[in-house]
């Protein structure tokens, strides 16, 4: 699903740089769902840009789905972006003019899709995750875990192949946090692949592995016994 | 191609953003309005300005006779220099082909009537070519002819403002006005831009005056026109040849300023037409002053509007948004907004100008009024600039890594 090979990544500072990234090597195979541990520096949210491509690499590889991602125009990056990738972000990222029927259906009007369909298409995903009653309602208008379930509903809306979490409990309380990833293992237990960087323990141990980076290397990479959310509440 | 749903989009971001919509329209429409406003007023003093000078032909030349101030050729100063009509045929057949019109000038004043009513007016005696002259326009009937000149007919030109006093509210046409006893026969009615002083004159023919006020063949003052192909400086040596002429012909020194004076109005235009282009200068100062105050406004806030939407345009950018929708949804949706308030702006700076415009002429503002096309062709500016001023934070904006775009702050 995911190959990277010797993945390096600096950011200018001035006049020296900092050297994020030290040669990422990482595999992940269709149907896994993985946590990207670290403490805040360690680079895994610069990890996940990369592999989200919001981000460019300086050097080393990376394929995804057999196609290697390199000297990407913006154009082709939106394209590749809108197939194979959902987002799913901390501060959820919905565009505030919109209700929530129209920002899930924003990924499938870039695909081209007719405004009929993709509102079809949409209501289809909103109603999974539950908020078939509140398509009309603007992102103010919701909580924030209302608003999370919005934006997967976003990210699942185009059936990417890869499903990126930067943080996605990172605003929201335990409660809505664990709601919100029993939602995702329910994604992961229909087949989607999940990449998800968090700090939080509890969180990673909800997932089927755990990719430790400390200072640009992973320092461990470990299949972990995943804890069911349905167990805690 | 026409795409609804881009459409859509702009639509829907102009609405629900309706602070920075209504911020960015206000200024356009300002700048419009201020535009057509200020234009008007300046175009107002102008017409003020042409008015004030635009009553007589501006290639007239006014030839007057006074007394000699000076002794010359065994004659004493103090003489009378009195033209005739000999004088008047001298001059036309002398620059025959200089004079475009040309005419004597008798000036009575005399007591009008018809049935009770009675005023006392300024009578001109004059030739056909004093209509051209003046530019008098006939509003009824006809001017005096050759006919009347060679018969001494006794018939008059009535100014608009005589007709009202005297025949009330009644045509004068083809009634008998009786001047100082002696009925004449209206032919004509006439206006005059001059003012209400030119419409309270009565014109008759030279002849007829000069058989009627005397018996003789004087002529008070003659007026004529130069071809308007002469340029400047060869109508001041054709004024200045007339003189030496005229002097010549009356024997009156060189030196004598006050025997016979002739008033060339190319020297009064030359003035004229500096100060007009001044003004028009200032006009276009002001014009284009308001167009860049506009056009910084508009920038300006498009670099905000830019800056603004820097997170969604990440946003999008993440969801698969090309850099091309990007720009074309910015630049589109100011475009739009810059050409309807431009609109806005257009109908009521004319609409201020049309209700306010009557009321100004105390002012010397006549007519304040702008044209059309100039108002749209500052609008289309300033959609162009608005484009421009978009385009580039715009261009930037779509190439912003999307990551940057989404961070938090």
């Amino acid at each position: 699903m995911l190959e990277i090979h010797q993945l390096h990544k600096s950011y200018p500072i001035g006049d020296s740089s900092l050297h994020v990234l030290k040669g990422i090597d990482l595999t992940v195979e269709s149907g896994e769902m993985v946590a990207i541990m670290g403490s805040s520096g360690s680079g895994k949210s610069t990890l996940l840009n990369i592999i989200g491509m919001l981000d460019e690499a300086d050097s080393g590889e990376y394929i995804l789905d057999g196609l290697p991602i390199k000297d990407l125009t913006e154009k082709k990056a939106a394209v590749y972006r809108n197939k194979f990738l959902g987002f799913i972000f901390q501060s959820f990222n919905l565009i505030n003019y919109k209700n929530a029927l129209e920002n899930v259906a924003l990924p499938l009007y870039y695909q081209g899709m007719k405004r009929k369909e993709r509102q079809e298409l949409a209501m289809f995903h909103l109603e999974k995750v539950g908020l078939a009653d509140w398509a009309q309602h603007l992102p103010k208008e919701l909580s924030g875990g209302q608003n999370q379930r919005v934006a997967i509903a976003r990210a699942l809306a185009a059936n990417p192949k890869l499903l990126l979490a930067d943080e996605p409990t990172g605003a929201l309380d335990t409660k809505t946090s664990y709601e919100i990833m029993e939602f995702i293992q329910q994604l992961n237990d229909e087949g989607k692949t999940i990449l998800m960087v968090t700090h939080e323990e509890d969180i990673a141990n909800m997932c089927k592995r755990i990719v430790r980076l400390r200072d640009g290397v992973i320092m461990e990479d470990k299949k972990v016994q995943q804890e069911r959310v349905s167990a805690y509440v | 191609m026409f795409d609804l749903d881009l459409w859509r989009e702009i639509f829907q971001s102009i609405n629900k953003n309706r602070t920075r919509s209504l911020l960015s329209g206000f200024t356009v429409a300002f700048a419009i309005l201020l535009f057509a406003i200020l234009f008007g007023i300046a175009n107002g003093l102008k017409n003020t300005f042409k008015e004030a000078f635009g009553d007589d032909a501006t290639n007239s030349i006014f030839i007057n006779s006074g007394r000699t101030t000076k002794a010359s050729k065994g004659l004493q100063a103090g003489r009378r220099i009195q033209f005739k009509n000999e004088d008047y045929d001298y001059i036309k057949e002398t620059y025959n082909n200089k004079v475009e019109f040309i005419t004597g000038r008798v000036y009575k004043n005399i007591n009008a009537s018809f049935r009770n009513e009675q005023n006392n007016y300024s009578v001109r005696a004059v030739h056909p070519d004093h209509q051209f002259l003046e530019k008098t326009k006939i509003k009824e009937g006809r001017y005096i002819n050759q006919n009347d000149l060679n018969n001494a007919t006794k018939v008059v030109v009535i100014g608009r403002l005589v007709e009202e006093d005297l025949f009330l509210r009644t045509s004068a046409l083809g009634k008998y006005i009786n001047l100082s006893g002696i009925p004449y026969k209206v032919v004509g009615v006439f206006t005059d831009d001059g003012g209400d002083n030119e419409e309270r004159l009565i014109y008759m023919p030279i002849t007829t005056a000069q058989q009627v006020y005397g018996n003789n063949d004087y002529i008070d003052q003659i007026n004529l026109t130069y071809n308007p192909e002469l340029n400047y400086d060869q109508a001041l040596a054709f004024s200045s040849s007339l003189v030496r002429k005229l002097k010549e012909r009356f024997l009156v020194a060189s030196s004598d300023q006050r025997a016979i004076r002739v008033r060339n109005l190319a020297a009064d235009s030359k003035k004229v037409n500096q100060f007009n282009l001044a003004l028009t200068s200032i006009i276009l100062i002001i014009g284009f002053g308001t167009l860049i105050a506009g056009i910084v406004g508009i920038s300006n806030i498009m670099i905000f509007i830019v800056k603004e939407r820097t997170k969604e345009i990440g946003i999008r950018k993440a969801l698969g948004a090309s850099p091309r929708s990007i720009v074309s949804i910015i630049l589109i949706e100011s475009i739009l907004i810059t050409a309807i308030a431009g609109y806005v702006g257009l109908l009521i700076g004319m609409g201020v100008l049309e209700v306010v415009g009557p009321k100004l002429e105390a002012y010397f503002i006549k007519d304040p009024a702008v044209s059309t096309s100039l108002v749209i062709s500052a609008t289309i500016t300033l959609i162009i600039a608005g484009g421009i001023a978009g385009y580039f934070p715009a261009k930037r904006a779509s190439k912003i890594k999307p990551i940057v775009a989404l961070r938090d702050d």
